[in-house]
């Protein structure tokens, strides 16, 4: 429930999230830029900040900023600078971090949320590339510490930072809003999206203001909102605290705080009279960037669709409920999987039943690399649905085969074969056993007769059992009419 | 053996009359001899350049020698890197600091065979115009040593004035390679930004640093600079344009070459021994060949202003990182991290480097950066098309390289006195353009006096060429100081 439903507040909230970049190397310099490693190794100079050492931008991040700016429809700046923000901070080796301030990436974008089952748009101010910081790792706590170090392999991994604009009005839209912003990202291969590694980071700015006005309460930043849940539940107190501290007449104060996820509230950090003095000017050592529209175009071009536009397409093209389109493109592995399938066996109502109904009940739909690396291959789905299409097996005996898939990696083909599953479609074999059900059930026959043609079933379901559940059921269910028919 | 130029000493090893080591040796016993006197250098790297000077010996003796530096003994001054080699700035805070890494114009002169001798004093951080600022002693000008070398170069300018050192590399941020050089006699150029990289060079203010070379002649700056400049993919402010042979391009003369005098070059209060000796410099260019055209640079007035908001905003910025946490200096006792940064500062950094950082933060601070850095890079802009508009004229401009010859140590104790020194040199940084400094003379103290030639973005060949037309033509370089 929100916190001032029902109450004459509006609530107004801006999100600043952080992506760390899925590139091999470093913003500014040679160093590998993956996570984990033993402290300090993957450094340099550069990264280390050391006197005399340079910058010198890496092109790849630049292509995944772009590329999801175009993913926002964000207008690419035809140049753009990095410039240098102060502040004094051991995990950060230069004591500025480079970044971009006046002249960013990107700027005017929009990314769609869903809220209460209507779609919104969430506008994106601007979009520009930094370098992360370091670690320091205390010993103890940062209060009682008597030693701290640093730990610099995090030190220029590049950062992608996303400001939305004061569109969002819940703590539920803010998450929504998040839920959406990682989707994309790691829909377009940018950012792994793990939260828990800091791979992505959300600071929230958040104000209220009585319903109807047009001009923005104080707002506050509460930072560390490392999960969706946080993110929720931080602004939920907050949006609580705040209109507590409005209705009681007091005014609230421009400030820093932080989210305690243990004690669930939020404190303050540094209030507006200590906030940091950046002292930005435009880093010298780099040269104006100028981003070639041909480069843009080309990145353009190379963009994967995305899920909200794919959803669509599954519905208009493959002719899915909503509901199904929905599932299906939950991750861009999943969607890539049941489209593949659909090349393999163009029934797309039937592979969508099969995947949300077999696939999903093994594998969790947003696992991106459990996913494509499923035992069950697109091409193998389709040979499965193949086999019952062509009457080979029966769509029971066909889920007991998928599991078999699954475990071993085989062939659905393969497994028929050799446990025998093949059904029995030969007319005269059929013919008999058909006869024998018959001659054992009279009494069925008899109800059958009487017009209780439920009792047909009754009679379908002996030959089947009588099978081993290999009988093809439509030869089974017209040799019963007809034998039916004329006794 | 000490006091050949570079181009000399290529020929004499050609023609193995003498080798890098014996030639090195008598280097390294002339510092050992006089140089406690001089002050040029803070570190002596003796071993190493022996090493080095054996294996150029080798390359000679089997006729291969990498080139003109091959074996030829250099002085750099302390604040270019060198791997393994301490690298100070002239400061407290680096005094003990030992880069793990080369700076590429370093690099590029091992690679040319060059002989590093060792690394020469400055002043702090670079900032400074008499080498009076260095943490660790002055250095005096070889001429007279009551009197400063200039600085920041003031180490490199005084090594090769008083034959510590055959030729030497400084760094250019307001004129602290060509002020040095004006007032030792020697020859100082500053390159055009971005035709050296800065990669390794510690930084002072980013956007006007570059790496310049000091020799005893024309020919020689010629054959340092060619040895160091080129695009460096370290460097992401270097230019990718092709390197021209720049001792190549000495011959020729100034035949046809249109020469502009700024008027705004020669000023109320200036050492009327400086003007003399810089107009009757113009005299000879123009006996040689070259048209002579008065021009004007308005904005020559505001350089020093504009570069003591530009230079000091970068400074505060680079120098940020020395807080004594991660390399250099560390003030121990510290009950907490601002403390530990705070004490360490204020023991590490001299008084004028303090004053610069301050100016620096006060001129980037909110409410005040339009005012200041804003304003600044405005006027930035319009030197630059002072330059621009007198280049559509002339080929080069001809001036003095300071407006007096070398002072008295201690003589200059009000920074803005200091400050004014570089009024002939500041503008040509701020515009990136490409300046020489050659002797032009001396005063009646026997002090030698600097002529400034100032070229076209990456134009240097054509004012080392008039340069070296207008060395061919004087007899200066004869006279040379007695340090015995």
């Amino acid at each position: 429930m929100s916190a001032t439903v029902g109450t004459g507040w509006e609530v107004v909230i801006g999100l600043e999230v952080h992506a760390q970049l899925l590139t091999r190397s470093k913003m500014f310099c040679g160093c590998p830029a993956a996570f984990g490693a033993a402290p300090n190794s993957r450094t340099c100079p550069v990264c280390q900040g050391m006197p005399g050492v340079l910058p010198v931008v890496n092109r790849r991040a630049i292509e995944l900023a772009i590329r999801t700016a175009l993913a926002f429809d964000c207008r690419v700046n035809e140049a753009c600078r990095f410039a240098r923000k102060h502040y004094y901070y051991p995990d950060m080796p230069k004591n500025f971090q480079i970044s971009q301030y006046e002249e960013p990436l990107a700027e005017e974008g929009v990314l769609e949320i869903d809220a209460e089952g209507a779609s919104r748009p969430i506008g994106i101010q601007r979009l520009h590339l930094e370098e992360d910081v370091g670690k320091l790792v205390h010993e103890g706590t940062l209060e009682t510490a008597r030693a701290s170090l640093v730990d610099y392999n995090r030190s220029g991994v590049p950062l992608m930072e996303t400001v939305s604009k004061p569109d969002l009005r819940s703590p539920e839209e803010a998450a929504a809003y998040l839920k959406s912003f990682r989707a994309v990202l790691v829909y377009l291969g940018v950012c792994d999206g793990n939260m828990e590694e800091g791979s992505l980071r959300c600071d929230a700015n958040v104000s209220l203001r009585p319903r109807g006005a047009t001009e923005l309460g104080t707002k506050v930043e509460i930072k560390n909102l490392n999960s969706f849940r946080n993110v929720q539940h931080a602004l939920e107190f907050e949006v609580t605290r705040q209109r507590r501290a409005l209705e009681a007449g007091e005014r609230v104060a421009q400030e820093t705080r932080l989210w305690d996820a243990d004690r669930a509230l939020t404190r303050s950090m540094r209030s507006k009279e200590f906030a940091h003095d950046y002292r930005y000017f435009p880093e010298p050592d780099l040269v104006p960037l100028t981003i070639a529209r041909a480069w843009v175009e080309e990145i353009r071009a190379g963009l994967p669709e995305l899920p909200r536009r794919r959803r669509q397409r599954f519905v208009a093209q493959h002719g899915l409920p909503p509901y199904d389109a929905e599932v299906l493109t939950q991750s861009r592995a999943l969607a890539d999987y049941f489209e593949a399938a659909v090349r393999e066996f163009p029934q797309p109502k039937t592979v969508s039943n099969w995947v949300m109904s077999e696939l999903l009940r093994v594998l969790p739909a947003d696992d991106e690399r459990a996913i494509q690396g499923a035992p069950i291959t697109p091409a193998r789905l389709g040979g499965l649905l193949a086999l019952i299409e062509d009457g080979t097996i029966s769509g029971k005996i066909a889920k007991d085969v998928f599991e078999k898939m699954f475990r071993t990696g085989d062939d659905a083909r393969a497994i028929v074969a050799r446990e025998g599953l093949t059904q029995v479609a030969d007319e005269g074999a059929l013919a008999a056993i058909v006869d024998q059900v018959m001659a054992r059930n009279p009494k069925a026959i008899e109800d059958y007769k009487k017009g209780k043609t439920a009792a047909a079933k009754a009679l379908v379901g002996q030959v089947m059992k009588a099978t081993g559940g290999k009988a093809n059921p439509g030869i089974v269910n017209r040799l019963l009419e007809e034998k039916l028919s004329k006794t | 053996m000490t006091g050949l130029t570079i181009h000399e000493l290529g020929a004499a090893y050609r023609r193995g009359e003498t080798t890098p080591t014996q030639v090195v040796a008598a280097y390294l016993a002339r510092i050992e001899r006089l140089d406690a006197r001089v002050g040029a250098y803070l570190t002596v790297t003796r071993e190493a350049a022996l090493r080095a000077a054996a294996a150029a010996d080798a390359r000679h003796r089997a006729g291969t020698p990498l080139g003109p530096l091959d074996g030829v003994p250099l002085a750099v001054k302390d604040v270019l890197c060198t791997r393994g080699v301490r690298t100070t700035c002239g400061s407290k805070i680096l005094e003990r600091f030992v880069p793990p890494y080369d700076a590429t114009a370093v690099e590029r002169l091992a690679a040319a065979g060059a002989v590093l001798l060792g690394k020469t004093n400055m002043d702090e951080f670079a900032m400074g115009s008499s080498t009076e600022h260095s943490a660790f002693r002055p250095t005096k000008n070889p001429w007279d040593l009551a009197r400063v070398p200039g600085g920041s170069s003031g180490g490199s300018a005084a090594a090769v004035a008083g034959d510590l050192a055959a030729g030497a590399f400084g760094t250019d941020t307001g004129g602290s390679v060509r002020q040095p050089a004006a007032f030792c006699g020697v020859v100082g150029l500053k390159p055009t930004y971005g035709r050296v990289s800065r990669y390794g060079l510690v930084a002072f203010a980013s956007s006007l640093d570059q790496i310049g070379p000091l020799g005893q002649d024309v020919r020689d700056a010629a054959l340092l600079l060619g040895a160091v400049a080129g695009h460096d993919p370290r460097d992401a402010t270097s230019v990718d344009a092709p390197v021209p042979d720049y001792a190549a391009a000495l011959d020729g003369g100034v035949r046809g070459l249109r020469v502009g005098v700024p008027r705004e070059y020669f000023i109320e209060g200036m050492d009327p021994e400086v003007g003399r000796a810089v107009r009757e410099a113009v005299e000879t260019l123009r006996g040689l060949g070259a048209t002579v055209e008065d021009v004007s640079l308005p904005t020559t007035d505001y350089g020093i202003a504009v570069y003591y908001v530009i230079a000091p905003a970068e400074a505060s910025s680079n120098l940020a990182r020395y807080d004594g946490v991660k390399y250099g200096l560390r003030v121990g006792g510290a009950k907490d991290l601002i403390e530990m940064s705070s004490r360490t500062r204020a023991a590490g950094f001299g008084a004028e480097v303090k004053r610069r950082i301050m100016l620096g933060t006060y001129a980037l601070s909110a409410g005040y950066h339009d005012a200041y850095y804003g304003r600044a890079q405005k006027v930035r802009t319009l030197v630059r098309r002072d330059f621009a508009r007198a280049f559509e004229r002339v080929d080069l401009l001809v001036g003095p390289t300071t407006p007096n010859v070398a002072f008295r140590l201690g003589e200059k104790e009000d920074p803005l006195a200091m400050y004014l020194n570089d009024v002939f040199t500041v503008p040509t940084s701020l515009a990136g353009l490409p300046a020489v400094s050659v002797r032009c003379g001396f005063s009646a103290a026997g002090l030698p006096i600097g002529l400034q030639l100032i070229g076209r973005a990456f134009d240097e060949p054509t004012i080392l060429r008039a340069a070296h037309a207008y060395e061919r033509a004087t007899s200066w370089l004869a006279r040379r100081p007695s340090l015995a």
